[in-house]
């Protein structure tokens, strides 16, 4: 039995999110071996190499992997796939996008998602936005997995020595070309990595109030910034700040509701975090069910306040 | 050019879904049905696709038991032109759904595929990914933004951290997100017309597809319950719970 973890990775070092992935990939037992398929990205397969309980890095390198297109990394994925027995991907947009396309290639289920793993072809995953946990056993030679990152340890990052294969790259798709990307940059930490994240509901009323209220609580704890899909919807966060059930599932130490309701879908994303703070002035919201500490108050008030306090 | 949408029918996302006692599942007997939200986002999105004048059919698909018809009805009452039900009662996984999709869309030769990114009951993810490998034809998931000229679909795509632009040459697979576009209302009139639209039904073997199931669940419970917090008065108590208490401040 081995295990291949697909790397995400920026071509210059490996992502928080594999490190979790491996963990997940040495439970299933056998060897642990990561697949860094990037452009010029010798420093990513180092950084690999790196890592605590990695036993080989397959590092491929071609403009077409580039910009991590599905197509591509599918395609050496398959080239290397008969030797596995268990193929991981962290359960990010990258992961997601891909993991499934490597399992049809292959002609075999794929098991998203994955909390725990029980066995060897045996697994924990959530389903009806996490309000029942499946246990599922797969029958299939090799297993296609999603990881849950907030389900598994990060391995550590250092403290690994493995050796660097150099692959020749697959033939790029000629059906697919990437156009460009507008993705945030700020010193705040990833969302899904951050051990605090302060969140916003649609109780702060437009984005000028969100940015205004969440921010200096934000930078007052080093948190990321989160949102409720309400908040989202009505434009007063980016897309990708929304904490759910079909947006970022997180589990951080410390978890800050602010004007937040509670739907089912939303807690689907983050009730599993140490700590839940729900501040809220609606004394029934569904919200308090799961915080550990509710304040029932205005947050106008309340976050500046708490700001002061800190 | 024709879209082919597959829908899926679901349990309603209001509803609170209940572990079964015995471990065997959720308990999904008389609890209400929809179309899956990021469904009615596809087939809303290929009807406009068609209102511009870029799609001349958007046909929609189910696959399971006999009632998704309702589901379908539901599809051409938003604006699809005809529908096809693969009835089955075999537990579908995302891999025969593909297959099941991959047999139509050999029959139909869309030009475009959309799909909703994923169920909300199995929260699966992954039908529009197994579907665009099968037919080994270019996959955009998780869109905000599609436009069709040239024969090429230019998708913009949610990412994490922002969103990225591709551009893929049709045929295509494409999965929808929460922010592509808002359904429609269902008008009454249209409902009414949406009874009298072509509705074929077909079976898995009609197709030649096995949809036998890979995966087994073995037992499904209750996720573990937070224990119950506390209310605090003030500010102050809440730092000083963090702080002192919790230890995560």
């Amino acid at each position: 039995m081995t295990s291949l973890v697909v790397a995400e990775h920026d071509n210059a070092g490996i992502k928080p999110s594999t490190l979790n992935t491996i963990t997940a990939a040495a439970q299933c037992g056998g060897d642990v071996h990561v697949l860094v398929a990037g452009h010029n990205a010798a420093a990513a397969a180092a950084a690999a190499a790196a890592i605590a309980g990695v036993a080989k890095v397959i590092h491929a390198d071609s403009p077409a992997f580039a910009h991590g297109l599905a197509e591509n990394v599918t395609a050496q994925v398959i080239s290397m796939a008969s030797a596995y027995s268990h193929i991981l991907f962290p359960a990010t947009a990258v992961g997601k996008n891909i993991a499934p396309r490597v399992a049809a290639k292959l002609d075999v289920a794929q098991v998203s998602d994955i909390t725990k793993v029980d066995s060897p072809d045996t697994f924990e995953r959530p389903i009806y936005a996490g309000n029942a946990i499946a246990t599922v056993q797969s029958s299939d030679a090799i297993k296609v997995i999603t990881v849950r990152t907030t389900g598994f340890d990060a391995a550590p990052a250092s403290g690994g020595s493995a050796a660097v294969d150099v692959q020749s790259a697959q033939a790029a798709s000629a059906d697919v070309s990437f156009l460009g990307s507008e993705i945030a940059k700020n010193d705040r930490p990833e969302l899904t990595a951050a051990k605090i994240i302060v969140s916003g509901g649609r109780a702060l009323g437009s984005n000028e109030k969100f940015m205004e209220v969440m921010t200096p609580l934000a930078d007052k704890l080093g948190a990321a910034m989160g949102a409720s899909r309400a908040a989202v919807d009505a434009g007063y966060a980016p897309n990708d700040w929304q904490v759910g059930q079909t947006g970022k599932i997180v589990a951080p130490q410390l978890y800050v509701a602010c004007g937040i309701s509670g739907a089912i879908q939303h807690l689907a994303g983050m009730k599993d975090s140490k700590v839940i703070v729900a501040i809220n002035k609606d004394a029934e919201a569904p919200i308090f069910s799961v915080a550990d500490y509710g304040l029932e108050a205005d947050l106008f008030v309340a976050v500046p306040d708490l700001v002061a306090a800190l | 050019m024709k879209v082919m949408v597959p829908v899926k029918r679901v349990v309603d996302y209001n509803v609170k879904v209940r572990v079964k006692s015995d471990g065997s599942g959720v308990d999904i007997a008389n609890v209400k049905m929809s179309m899956n939200p990021f469904d009615e986002i596809a087939i809303e999105e290929a009807v406009r696709l068609k209102e511009k004048g870029v799609v001349t059919e958007v046909i929609a698909v189910s696959c399971g038991v006999s009632q998704c018809t309702e589901t379908l009805r539901t599809a051409m009452a938003i604006g699809a032109d005809r529908a096809i039900l693969v009835e089955t009662a075999e537990e579908l996984q995302p891999l025969a759904v593909a297959k099941i999709l991959k047999a139509l869309m050999d029959k139909e030769q869309p030009g475009l595929v959309i799909l909703g990114k994923q169920a909300i009951d199995d929260d699966c993810n992954q039908t529009g990914q197994m579907l665009a490998a099968l037919c080994d034809r270019p996959q955009a998931t998780f869109a905000s933004k599609v436009e069709v000229a040239d024969g090429k679909a230019t998708v913009t795509r949610e990412v994490d951290g922002g969103s990225e632009t591709l551009s893929l040459a049709l045929p295509a697979i494409i999965t929808t997100d929460l922010r592509l576009t808002e359904p429609r209302y269902v008008t009454l009139p249209n409902i009414m017309k949406a009874k009298k639209k072509q509705l074929d039904t077909v079976s898995p073997a009609d197709l030649g597809v096995d949809v036998s199931p890979r995966i087994k669940t073995l037992k499904v419970v209750e996720p573990a319950a937070r224990s119950a917090g506390i209310k605090v008065a003030d500010v102050a108590t809440l730092v000083d719970k963090l702080r002192n208490d919790a230890k995560v401040i």
